[in-house]
């Protein structure tokens, strides 16, 4: 009941701590290395940040149009803002009202407060319908919880039917980006992945698949379509759930989401506790700021609405998940709750100079990327290496607020999580508020430093970083006591010390930078 | 204490105690400003809302052709002379298809998605169509059928009437639809830019859509 897992089996469970425990960052070491030794190997491979380059600039570029062509892109952004900050400011309220209206409609309302929870709940309304597999629609919360492993675990087979998840799971790999998952993949490792994987989990690739994207989504659409037609279980999360009418939704692009909301005989949706909004009329704000900021579309190609089961449409049984596993937390904190307004657009990840560099897969969890610096270490607490380095993974250079359609201001957030872990303070874990005591001066310091040696390899970054950096004035500098003060002593720099940082560049390089 | 009852009270920890005069939260989320605007431009006459409409379902790759009552038939006829089969919902306007010559295949409650995945194209209605977006959205009305009947075969022809069923904005697409109706909304057909960001048309859903703007030419 006290692991917070956000999708990295490679974790070994975090120590428990008893009501009253103080965490120590860096007092549990856990597998997953910090965030600087991660980003290192990404640094190192020039085919993933040519991808990663290529990737973000597009979608980047992409969606600055599609928002300018909104005159009051501002107002909307704004009242999305206000709309989740209510809703969180009631989020009881609203998710009472929420249940009642998907019972009302004849769905099944299920609540968990962990990973584990989640899983398990799933896991019996699995085996309940007698069948050994299922399909899944890519989900976060889903990732977050490892639910395919626990699956996989009660002798359950889990397909994901995205074709950017279907590469990342037949790839035996992990996702590297909220909405591309498997934007560090070129054409021709999907080809070598499908022809060697493709027949272990069903209809084989042909024999003679090339590397043509065309080619390679027609080998995924019939690969496909088999386990669609016969699935009689489905697994989705949904981007929201409307208290009022208990409507669920789901934004797509390929129709696989369709395809398991809509054929087979059970449906499961595993969704967070903030996705929750007030009304029907709500959506009129999100509908408009999602897809312009996640594909950067005017809309998606498809959006489903639903509400419990209807008659001779759909699933015939509706179960819908609620989960918390560490948003309760993540909601005590005055700071850092924002980040709960998160719909998961991954905008930010798409301007940020050191998701860029460093790839997704450093963040360790599902969620990479400047939002992911602010809420892996929220629901998850600071107590591993890479926890307690994710809010140095960051230049505060306020990219990511700007584009942001919710308006979070992840660098305020990331400013208050590494506060949090060179001094400590009061924080709530599983429910419980306890008082974080500080990281040794060195840790914190030592994580900094790998965070700008990583982001200042590069003269370009330098440049790109200390221009951006001059746009963060805005940002309040405050100063770290004990072993942060020195990197908060220089306004221009919050995070990085000139003067120490040159001696440093000097001893490790010998040149000027 | 059940999860249910755990998970309430550390919300209710977690956010200040609601002061005793504090508004209801239906009262207060009616405050909340919404100042955006409720149509992007306000001077669109129903003709320039239409061409808006068939423009930006265009863009998504959507074909889009424009036909009256009588036109109707034909149009059907030739978009569907290379289908051997037909699926329909329930009220489909019979002289819709008087011109096909495919066989016509009725929706049925018994039929498993194996049986509609021999079918050839689909022809429904629509409840409404959103301009600003090159949105359609079906509501699983009488003219539309079931959310199956639109998604399993590759070929999906859509009518809308032109102008009843336009709106201009998601706004006013929301105000008109009834949120306990499975409701679906397509803009073109599906896509992917999962292999190295590569537009590809036509993954799950039908990879042809043609949209009939059906009204006085
Ligand atoms: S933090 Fe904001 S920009 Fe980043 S994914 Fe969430 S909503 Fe999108």
């Amino acid at each position: 009941m006290t692991r917070t897992d956000l999708g990295m089996p490679a974790f070994p469970p975090a120590a428990p701590f008893p009501p009253g425990a103080t965490f120590p960052p860096g007092a549990t070491s856990q597998a997953f290395p910090a965030f600087p030794e991660a980003a290192k190997e990404a640094v190192r491979d020039d085919v993933l940040r040519a991808n990663l380059r290529r990737a973000t600039h597009t979608i980047r570029d992409k969606r600055a149009r599609a928002v300018t062509e909104l005159a009051d892109w501002d107002r909307l952004r704004a009242a999305g803002k206000a709309v989740k900050d209510h809703t969180l400011r009631h989020l009881d309220h609203y998710l009472l009202q929420l249940e009642a209206a998907v019972t009302a409609a004849g769905g099944t309302v299920h609540w968990a407060a962990d990973a584990e929870e989640a899983n398990r709940i799933v896991t019996a309304l699995v085996l309940a319908t007698g069948e050994r597999e299922v399909v899944k629609v890519k989900s976060m919360a889903t990732q977050e919880t490892g639910l395919n492993e626990a699956l996989e675990a009660a002798g359950i087979a889990a397909y994901e039917t995205d074709l950017a998840e279907l590469i990342v799971q037949l790839g035996h790999d992990r996702p590297s980006h909220i909405l591309v998952p498997a934007i560090h993949r070129n054409r021709d490792e999907i080809r070598d992945i499908f022809r060697t994987e493709m027949a272990g989990w069903g209809r084989p690739a042909p024999e003679d698949l090339g590397d043509d994207p065309r080619e390679l989504a027609e080998a995924a659409r019939l690969h496909l379509r088999e386990k669609f037609l016969r699935a009689k279980v489905a697994v989705s999360g949904a981007n929201f759930m409307v208290a009022e009418t208990g409507t669920m939704v789901v934004l797509e692009s390929e129709g696989n989401g369709r395809m398991c909301l809509t054929l087979p005989d059970t449906l499961i949706s595993v969704v967070g506790i903030e996705k929750v909004v007030p009304t029907f009329r709500d959506l009129e704000i999100f509908l408009q700021t999602l897809p312009r900021s996640s594909t950067a579309e005017r809309m998606n190609p498809y959006t489903t609405m639903w509400t419990g089961t209807a008659d001779g449409d759909g699933p015939s049984a509706f179960h819908l998940v609620l989960l918390d596993n560490g948003r309760t937390d993540t909601l005590a904190d005055e700071t850092g709750r924002q980040a709960l307004r998160c719909i998961r657009c991954s905008a930010c990840l798409n301007v940020c100079p050191v998701y860029e560099r460093a790839g997704g897969h450093a963040y360790g969890s599902v969620y990479p990327g400047p939002i992911g610096a602010i809420l892996s270490p929220q629901l998850r607490g600071t107590g591993s290496d890479i926890d307690a380095t994710l809010p140095y993974a960051s230049t505060l250079c306020g990219a990511c607020y700007e584009v942001c359609p919710v308006a979070i201001d992840i660098p305020e957030v990331l400013v208050h999580l590494r506060e949090r872990v060179a001094q400590g303070g009061p924080v709530t874990r599983a429910g419980i508020r306890v008082r974080l005591r500080p990281a040794h001066g060195h840790t914190a310091e030592r994580a900094a430093m790998r965070a700008a040696r990583l982001l200042l390899d590069r003269p370009g970054a330098l440049r790109t970083a200390e221009r951006l950096l001059a746009r963060a004035r805005r940002l309040r500098p405050r100063r770290l006591p004990g072993p942060g003060r020195a990197w908060t002593d220089t306004r221009t720099l919050p995070d990085l010390p000139a003067e120490p940082f040159r001696d440093w560049w000097l001893r490790e390089r010998g040149t000027r930078p | 204490m059940t999860t249910r009852d755990r998970i309430l009270a550390r919300i209710r920890r977690a956010v200040p105690a609601p002061a005793p005069d504090e508004a209801t939260p239906e009262a207060a989320l009616a405050a909340i400003p919404r100042d955006y605007l409720r149509v992007h431009d306000a001077t669109w006459t129903p003709a320039r809302t239409a061409d808006l409409l068939a423009a930006n379902l265009t863009e998504y790759r959507a074909k889009v052709h424009r036909t009256d009552e009588a036109g109707l038939p034909p149009l059907l006829a030739r978009l569907l002379s290379g289908s051997r089969t037909v699926l329909i919902p329930p009220a489909l306007p019979p002289h819709w298809l008087s011109g096909t010559s495919a066989t016509l295949v009725p929706d049925q409650e018994s039929s498993n998605a194996h049986d509609l995945d021999g079918v050839d194209s689909t022809v429904t209605g629509c409840a409404l169509a959103i301009a600003e977006t090159g949105t359609i959205v079906l509501d699983g009305g009488p003219d539309q059928g079931r959310r199956r009947i639109t998604l399993i075969p590759d070929h999906h022809v859509c009518v809308v009437r032109v102008p009843s069923q336009v709106v201009d904005s998601v706004p006013q697409a929301l105000e008109r639809l009834d949120p306990t109706r499975p409701l679906t909304w397509i803009s073109g057909p599906s896509a992917t830019s999962d292999i190295e960001l590569d537009r590809v048309e036509g993954v799950h859903g039908p990879r042809t859509l043609d949209v009939i703007l059906l009204g006085a030419q």
